[in-house]
């Protein structure tokens, strides 16, 4: 029986401590914590990036829409240094941060969502549909819930061709609501594929608070109705998310079947360019700020001696120089050429690789 | 040469690909031991093992989307649909996802998938499991829409489908299933583009695909010695064999298309704009189509707004009849006749 208490307020599986800002003790009991400072560099790459899309959209440079990820950088991180370079990922509309995270180049993903021609779609795609099959990356995606399936599809092949791969779903706490959530859990469970289905909660979907939009009290628990083990983390934590993502995709790998992780996070933007954020109040923007991910895994290197604080920013500038230096590589590149418009409508006669293995033909 | 039905020539072209190449899989419900609901796929399962011929929930959409990401990364899919108006469930995978991910991507993977689906009315199913539903697909580019008449062409057209690396949409009359005919030994090399003379004439260029050809190929055989009618069979709806039409009817001058979806907006609408553009006509062009009601239910309605040989016919002696000079300039479209009807009825 459904009871008031399982309706309001939409509550975490898991109690998890995530106020590390105030304490000073995060990650102190990790056991999968990084001994380097790798995951701060992607995480550090991903939110320049995305504020630099920003500045370029403020510049004009920029068509459409970009919708980015400042303040989620640890679950991408976290999740794809947990798998093989040959796994596949499928990302959402937010998909910049797995992109980079799955290992896409800057220059390739600034191009595709400037319109030139050495983006990745070679202007195409733009910011909502960028892929890249070698690196496995099946797809940022401008259709809610739409990667769920297609995710799925790939942990199909790659139990039958017996390729020993594990697919990544990413989706929003939105997509929750979607039927191909359903789906696709359902179908992962019941052929136990080697998948992992992560999802990048960040409390919102658009303007929509997930306390309001789903039905039972939390979406990790979903997974249960699917046969499915599930965790609910915080997303905040690179440390954590890396953990609980080595642990569900090794069991994955393992034949173990698949899984949900939700991760806890919060966009530190607006959705999309033209959000005035009415939804949010600025007081719970600020509680969120004091958990940025990049700013504790800057004092968990400093305090745990692997990384003083001056080097960390030392490296932030570095990297700063790099995504300025690919986003003007990128603004040189020409763009997309008219005679193009036609091609690839149809596959072409020449052979194509697909995720990395030439398609029989 | 052996004949074989339509149901089994369809069947032969699964077999003889999950035989030839490993990447190629079954999907769909049950599609197993049960033999999908038109037993097209009866015996695959005892022989391929439940492994390649993969049942699926009730789910279009995700299995739709899960054949897409299997065919991304080295599968071959070959997906059932129960009845063609269940692809309306799955359109967001197939339109948004299986007809753009080459395109939008750059041509970095293709999408090798084939939608298999009965379609069409004339059996009482009602108007959720009737419907021709072939210009939704059409109006998306990235898809092929194939739509076999014959036992040869179900198992030739389906073998080059299977083969090719984009995503095709390949529908079955439900009409044609116990249809007979010669299939040969080999499959041979049928390419996805190509309209076909069924019957060649000089009088009237008849346009039909599916079963609507036998109705073309008949109204042919009742106009013998009157009319002499040329039948196109266009197998592929997309793309549409433009050259193969515009020969055709720069002979006859005349064209009337028949076909089983509904009249407006319509393959006939496409068949007549690309011939409209081209050719220079001797009477303006007849669409013989589905009424632009849902199919219903009861015999007499759904006789009544499916297309016929006797409508088929009637067209005809019109464009035979009539030069521009001589048309009613009153003609007006079925959505238009039967919207009128409507609000006369509403009192309007
Ligand atoms: C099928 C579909 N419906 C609606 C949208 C418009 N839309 C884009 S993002 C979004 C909200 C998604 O929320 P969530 O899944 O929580 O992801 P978040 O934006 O919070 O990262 C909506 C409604 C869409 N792109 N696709
Ligand atoms: C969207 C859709 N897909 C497939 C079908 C075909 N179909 C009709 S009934 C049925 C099985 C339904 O099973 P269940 O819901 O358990 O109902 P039961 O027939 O057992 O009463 C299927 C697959 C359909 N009618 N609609
Ligand atoms: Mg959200
Ligand atoms: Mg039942």
């Amino acid at each position: 029986m459904t009871t008031m208490r399982d309706m309001t307020p939409y509550v975490v599986g898991r109690a998890v401590p995530i106020d590390p800002g105030a304490s000073g003790q995060d990650g102190s009991s990790r056991a999968g914590c990084s001994v380097d400072s790798s995951w701060a560099v992607t995480m550090l790459r991903i939110r320049h990036f995305e504020l630099k899309i920003n500045e370029l959209f403020a510049r004009g440079e920029v068509r459409g829409t970009a919708h980015l990820c400042v303040g989620q950088e640890a679950v991408p991180t976290g999740v794809c240094a947990a798998l093989r370079s040959d796994d596949y990922v499928s990302a959402t509309h937010r998909g910049h941060g797995a992109a980079i995270a799955k290992g896409l180049s800057l220059y390739g993903m600034f191009s595709e969502i400037l319109g030139r021609r050495d983006g990745y779609g070679a202007g195409r795609g733009g910011s909502q549909h960028i892929a890249c099959m070698e690196k496995g990356f099946l797809g940022t995606n401008g259709i809610s819930g739409g990667g769920l399936p297609v995710s799925v599809g790939a942990a199909l092949s790659s139990k039958r061709l017996g390729l020993g791969r594990v697919a990544v779903a990413f989706f929003g706490d939105g997509v929750a609501n979607q039927g191909a959530f359903h789906e696709a859990l359902n179908m992962a469970g019941i052929w136990r594929l080697p998948i992992v289905f992560v999802c990048e909660n960040n409390l919102y979907a658009m303007s929509a608070p997930v306390s309001s939009f789903v039905a039972g009290g939390s979406i990790a628990r979903r997974a249960e109705s699917y046969g499915m083990r599930h965790d609910s983390i915080d997303g905040n934590d690179v440390g954590q998310v890396f953990e609980a993502s080595r642990r569900f995709v090794d069991l994955a790998r393992s034949g173990e079947g698949p899984g949900l992780l939700e991760c806890l996070t919060y966009r530190q933007l607006g959705h999309s360019k033209s959000d005035k954020r009415a939804y949010r109040t600025r007081e719970e923007e600020a509680a969120w700020l004091k958990r940025d991910p990049i700013a504790r895994e800057r004092r968990r290197l400093d305090g745990a001696g692997i990384m003083p604080a001056a080097d960390f920013d030392a490296m932030e500038s570095r990297v700063v120089a790099e995504v300025a230096s690919e986003a003007e590589r990128a603004l040189a590149c020409q763009a997309a050429d008219v005679s193009t418009l036609y091609d690839h409508v149809v596959p072409e006669a020449a052979a194509k690789t697909c995720g990395g293995i030439t398609c029989p033909s | 040469m052996p004949k074989l039905s339509f149901r089994k020539s369809v069947r032969l072209a699964m077999a003889e690909a999950l035989e030839r190449d490993p990447s190629v899989v079954l999907m769909g419900e049950d599609i197993g031991p049960y033999g999908g609901a038109f037993k097209v796929t009866e015996g695959l399962h005892e022989r391929f093992g439940a492994d390649r011929i993969i049942e699926t929930p009730i789910s279009e959409n995700g299995f739709a989307g899960v054949a897409i990401g299997a065919a991304m990364t080295g599968l071959r899919p070959v997906v059932e649909f129960m009845f063609m108006d269940f692809m309306a469930l799955a359109m967001d995978q197939i339109c948004n996802h299986a007809a753009k991910f080459s395109y939008m991507y750059a041509g970095q993977c293709c999408v090798p998938v084939v939608f298999r689906a009965p379609f069409g009315g004339g059996f009482g199913y009602g108007a959720s499991h009737s419907q021709s539903l072939e210009a939704w697909f059409m109006h998306t580019p990235g898809l092929k829409v194939v739509v076999p008449s014959t036992p040869a062409s179900a198992r030739g057209l389906l073998d080059a489908a299977i083969r090719d690396d984009g995503p095709v949409i390949f529908l079955e009359h439900k009409a044609l299933y116990n249809l007979e005919g010669e299939v040969s030994d080999v499959p041979g090399n049928w390419s996805l583009d190509q309209a076909q003379i069924v019957r060649p004439g000089q009088d009237v260029t008849v346009v039909g695909y599916g079963r609507t050809v036998w109705l073309a190929v008949e109204t042919a055989k009742r106009l013998a010695g009157r009319v002499d009618v040329e039948v196109i069979d266009l197998r592929s709806l997309a793309p549409l064999d433009v050259v193969a039409l515009v020969e055709s009817v720069d002979k006859t001058r005349r064209m009337v298309v028949v076909e089983d979806d509904c009249l407006t907006g319509g393959v006939g609408a496409e068949v007549a704009a690309v011939i409209a553009e081209r050719v220079r006509l001797d009477a303006p062009i007849a669409r013989v189509a589905c009424a632009d009601v849902p199919v219903p239910c009861c015999e007499s309605l759904e006789r009544a707004a499916l297309p016929s040989v006797e409508k088929a016919v009637a067209a005809v002696m019109r464009q035979m009849e009539v030069g521009y000079e001589l048309v009613d300039r009153g003609t007006e479209s079925g959505c238009q006749r039967e919207s009128r009807k409507g609000r006369q009825l509403a009192g309007a």
